[in-house]
This record gives C-alpha cells, sequence and structure tokens, in this order.
C-alpha cells in the first residue's frame, strides 16, 4: 500500500477486536447469543435481546439485503471527497443483525432497497480491513 | 394546596445573518439570553436555585459540567441542577424535570438555557464525531452526520409508504412561508417546491433545503410555581403533559427507521398526563432538523396514521392559514438552529399562547404540543402546554 490510509479508522477495543481481527482475514464474525440464540450488531457484552451474558463470536455468510441507503452528495470531510458520489447502506444481514457500510459499486443509481449484497473486504491497511458490500445483480 | 410548576418567562437574543447581533462568547449569549427570560418573568436572577443546562459548547473544558459553569457565570448558587443531554430535545425534557422538582419542592425557580455561537465561531463539529466505542461502526464510512442517517431514514420511508420527495419539500416551502411572518428568522424569501427540488443534491434523497440552517443562537425558559407567578405579576402558561425517551444513537441501531419510536412513546406519555386528545390541540412546534423529522414526528404524534404524513403535510395544509399551523417561527429550517433547537419550539409556543407572535399570531389558541427531537432520530420530548 503506497498511498497512506487519511479517512477514520475504528479505535478499536477489547470489544470490538474479535470482530477487527476477523475482518483482516476476511471473515464475518458478529456476537450470537447462547441464550436467545440471536446475532446482533455491534459487538456488545449483553445481549440487547435479552440481556444476557452467555454470548459467543460466529463467522456468518456475509450475505444480506439492503435496508437502507443514501448516496452522498457532499462528503463527510475533506478525506471521503474523492470518493464523491458513494453509497452509505445499512445491510440487514441474513442473521438478522444491521449493519451500516459501503456498497462498492460502478453506478450508484442502481442501488435500491432489497437488493442482495455479499461481502466484500477491503485492506486499508496493513492492520484495517473494512468489510464493505457488492450487489449480487452487479 | 398542591405546587403547580408553571412557565413564567422566554427570552432570545438577537440574530442578524444567522450570527449574534453583537457578537459575543457562548457564555456571554446564553446570559444574556437568561436575562431576557427572567426579565419577561419579572423575576430576579437571584432568586433562580435551579438551572438546567445542555450544550456542545466548551468541550473538552468548562462545558464538561456545562450547569456548574453557567451557574459560575451567572453568579448563582444552585440547589437543583439538570445536565441531561439528549440532543435537541433535551429543553423538553428539561421543561418535565423541572416541573417535577417545582412541584415537590425541590426548587422555587428553574432556569433552562440553552446557546451556541457556531456559526460565528465556524465550529459546528459533528462531522468530526471521533471513530471510538459505538462510532467506530459508523464513521469508517464516511456516512455524512448527522444527514446521512436521516437520508437513510427518509429511504426507508419512501419505500415502505411511498412518500415523496416533492411531499418533503413542501414542509420546507410552508415552513419558509411562516419565517417571512417572523422578523427575526434567518431565511424569509418565499421558496416554491420546485426550488427545493432542485437544490443541492446533500445525502439522497435529501437535499440542501430539506436540512436545517446552520446559525448562532441562545434562549431560555423560566418555570416557577403558580403561587409564586401571581406574586411577580406574571402570566402563567400551564403544563399539562410530557413524557420523553430515547431509543439508539447509532443510527444502525434505530428500532424501525421508518417510525419515530421515541416520539411515539413521549407523546403518548404526555397525553395520558394532559388527558387530552389530538382535537384539543390547536399549535404543534415541532423540531425540524430536516423535513423528514417533520413528517415522521408528525405520524408519531399521532396527528396521522403511520405512512400518511406525506399526504397529510400536502396541499401546503402546515402553512400560514392552512389547517394545521406547525413551526410558525420559521422553524430550525428558516428561522435558526444553532445546534440543539429545542428551547426555541418552547419559547415560541409560550409566546403563541400569550398571543405575541405578532403577524405570525395564530388566532384562537389554548393548547399547543412542543415536541423535541434529539440525536439521529434518537430521542424525543413531548410538552404540552395551555394558556388557561
Ligand atoms: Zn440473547
Amino acid at each position: 500500500m503506497s498511498e497512506v490510509y487519511e479517512k477514520p479508522q475504528p479505535v478499536i477495543d477489547p470489544g470490538t477486536k474479535p470482530f477487527w481481527d476477523a475482518a483482516r482475514e476476511h471473515r464475518l464474525s458478529i456476537p450470537r447469543c447462547r441464550s436467545c440464540g440471536k446475532h446482533h450488531f455491534y459487538p456488545r457484552e449483553l445481549c440487547p435481546h435479552c440481556h444476557s451474558d452467555d454470548l459467543e463470536w460466529t463467522d456468518v455468510g456475509g450475505k444480506g439485503e439492503v435496508y437502507s441507503y443514501t448516496i452522498a452528495r457532499k462528503p463527510a470531510g475533506p478525506v471521503f471527497a474523492a470518493d464523491v458520489p458513494y453509497v452509505i447502506a445499512m445491510i440487514v444481514l441474513d442473521e438478522g443483525p444491521r449493519m451500516l457500510t459501503n456498497i462498492v459499486t460502478e453506478d450508484v443509481e442502481k442501488v435500491r432497497i432489497g437488493d442482495r449484497v455479499t461481502v466484500r473486504f477491503d485492506d486499508v491497511t496493513p492492520e484495517l480491513t473494512l468489510p464493505k458490500f457488492t450487489l449480487d445483480k452487479d | 394546596m398542591a405546587r403547580e410548576a408553571v412557565i413564567v418567562g422566554v427570552g432570545d437574543v438577537p440574530l442578524k445573518d444567522g450570527r449574534v447581533v453583537g457578537g459575543g462568547s457562548v457564555l456571554q449569549v446564553q446570559a444574556r439570553a437568561a436575562k431576557a427570560a427572567l426579565d419577561d418573568a419579572g423575576i430576579p436572577m437571584r432568586h433562580v436555585d435551579g438551572l438546567l443546562v445542555a450544550g456542545l459548547w466548551g468541550v473538552p473544558g468548562p462545558g464538561q459540567l456545562p450547569s456548574v459553569t453557567l451557574g459560575e457565570y451567572l453568579g448563582i448558587h444552585p440547589r437543583f441542577a439538570d445536565n441531561t443531554n439528549i440532543g435537541g430535545s433535551a429543553f423538553e425534557a428539561h421543561v418535565a424535570h423541572a416541573a417535577m422538582a417545582i412541584e415537590k419542592g425541590y426548587c422555587d425557580v428553574a432556569l433552562i438555557v440553552y446557546g451556541s455561537t457556531q456559526k460565528s465561531e465556524r465550529s459546528r463539529t459533528l462531522g468530526g464525531r471521533p471513530p471510538i466505542l459505538t462510532m467506530q461502526f459508523e464513521n469508517v464510512w464516511g456516512i455524512p452526520q448527522p444527514v446521512g442517517g436521516y437520508a437513510l431514514a427518509a429511504r426507508r420511508h419512501m419505500h415502505e409508504f411511498g412518500t415523496t420527495e416533492e411531499q418533503l419539500a413542501e414542509i420546507a416551502v410552508a415552513t419558509r412561508k411562516w419565517a417571512s411572518l417572523n422578523p427575526a428568522a434567518t431565511m424569509r424569501e418565499p421558496i416554491a417546491i420546485d426550488d427545493v427540488m432542485n437544490s443541492t443534491r446533500i445525502s439522497d434523497p435529501l437535499k440542501l433545503l430539506d436540512c436545517c440552517l446552520v446559525t448562532d443562537g441562545a434562549g431560555a425558559v423560566v418555570m416557577t410555581t403558580a403561587e409564586n407567578a401571581r406574586a411577580h405579576g406574571a402570566r402563567a402558561i400551564h403544563i399539562r403533559g410530557y413524557g420523553e425517551a430515547h431509543t439508539h444513537w447509532s443510527i444502525g441501531a434505530m428500532p424501525d427507521l421508518a417510525r419515530l419510536t421515541a416520539a411515539e412513546m413521549a407523546s403518548r406519555r404526555a397525553f395520558e398526563m394532559a388527558g387530552i386528545g389530538h382535537d384539543a390541540i390547536d399549535l404543534v412546534e415541532c423540531y425540524d432538523s430536516f423535513t423528514i423529522t417533520v413528517l415522521m414526528t408528525l405520524e408519531a404524534l399521532g396527528f396521522c396514521k403511520r405512512g400518511e404524513g406525506g399526504a397529510f403535510v400536502s396541499g401546503q395544509r402546515t402553512a400560514p392559514g392552512g389547517a394545521f399551523p406547525l413551526n410558525t417561527n420559521g422553524g430550525g429550517l428558516s428561522y435558526c438552529h444553532p445546534g440543539m433547537y429545542g428551547i426555541f419550539l418552547l419559547v415560541e409556543a409560550v409566546r403563541q399562547l400569550r398571543g405575541e407572535a405578532g403577524e405570525r399570531q395564530v388566532a384562537d389558541l389554548a393548547t399547543a404540543l412542543v415536541h423535541g427531537t434529539g440525536g439521529t432520530l434518537s430521542s424525543g420530548a413531548t410538552v404540552i402546554l395551555s394558556n388557561n
């Protein structure tokens, strides 16, 4: 990687490290509750559904659909200026939780709610990989 | 006899082109607004024993303990303080908290204050939320804050209910008409639906004229007992009901992007406390950070059914002369929006209920509903007020 990555990078903490570690290995891993069986995201210490602390990290399939999206016509600060227009989407994973991400596509106008999407991993620095999504119809 | 908490004073500071006239630090402008509200009430500053403050100023630094700093600056020693900050709806929650404190005898005169000099200082920093803790899962994607979250909600609402961009534009146009009647408003030139539709695209489907202004501003509200109000000859505005709730901060954790759950929860409790129905509400002042905020709020407050907000605001029904007077000072969209706007909803509702709103005065008012929204559709707080 020759260029410096200037965009915001997550300040990884002990509660979130397994997610980012997995992403670096190109796995999407999120917590699942052994008590109620539900997955959640972002990762928490207690299940937000039943408040149990009996949680485990599980790899998920990386498939889902677009729950909502916006096309940024103005960047979120100068470091994103070169990317405009770009798509920020809320994905609902097949396992249930929603996550915010980018959809990487040549044609931003093409995105629709309900579109099927698949994770892809962007190694933006040697330490950081961002799970983004592509449209299955692309 | 039981103590009844009432609102007895409101105040703000004059703006020119969105900046505080005469300039001033964020502490100076809050002191001016506080004095204006206390003068309005006819109550001296030394009687204030409850101070309720929320702000985005002085952080890191003195703003970390805002009521403590502001109490010192104002030269008072409050025995009741509330620094509840749930976003722009904080001040509606402050009215509820002050009412409980006053009625319990925990304080006698409560002062609610807000101020911001973000426009003059060019310091609006919401976009720079550091990617720590929960926000490490939001900011890395380049979501423009806060507009991106509202845009996601707008898109989902359109998908589920067929709401259109033109319907959102109706709100911006109607609000501008109210602003044209308010000499204090920042943007007073009339606009048309097409102007909104053709304005700069920010974060689809939201365009520039769907978004609130970025201005300075300061406002304050004074509350005391009905008995004390009579002793000072102040005209009391009665607090009939209140409620508050919050559901999330990260947009990814909003329970349903097409439904403003916090406003549903807050307003349900407020209506129950007031013991009245929607027909009894003569005027609504609700937070308009973006046009979609208004549409979703009207649905959540129960003035129309879920999904019918678009039809409800169509045909300029919320404009001057329309069936449903809304945001009569020109709102955050056209009057002012100094970061956390909720205090100005209260100021305007009180002025309307007292019949002091000049050219924009709504006739035959008895009861007004004020609803603040904070964060990214995160929090809601409702207050129902009446002049009798
Ligand atoms: Zn659980």
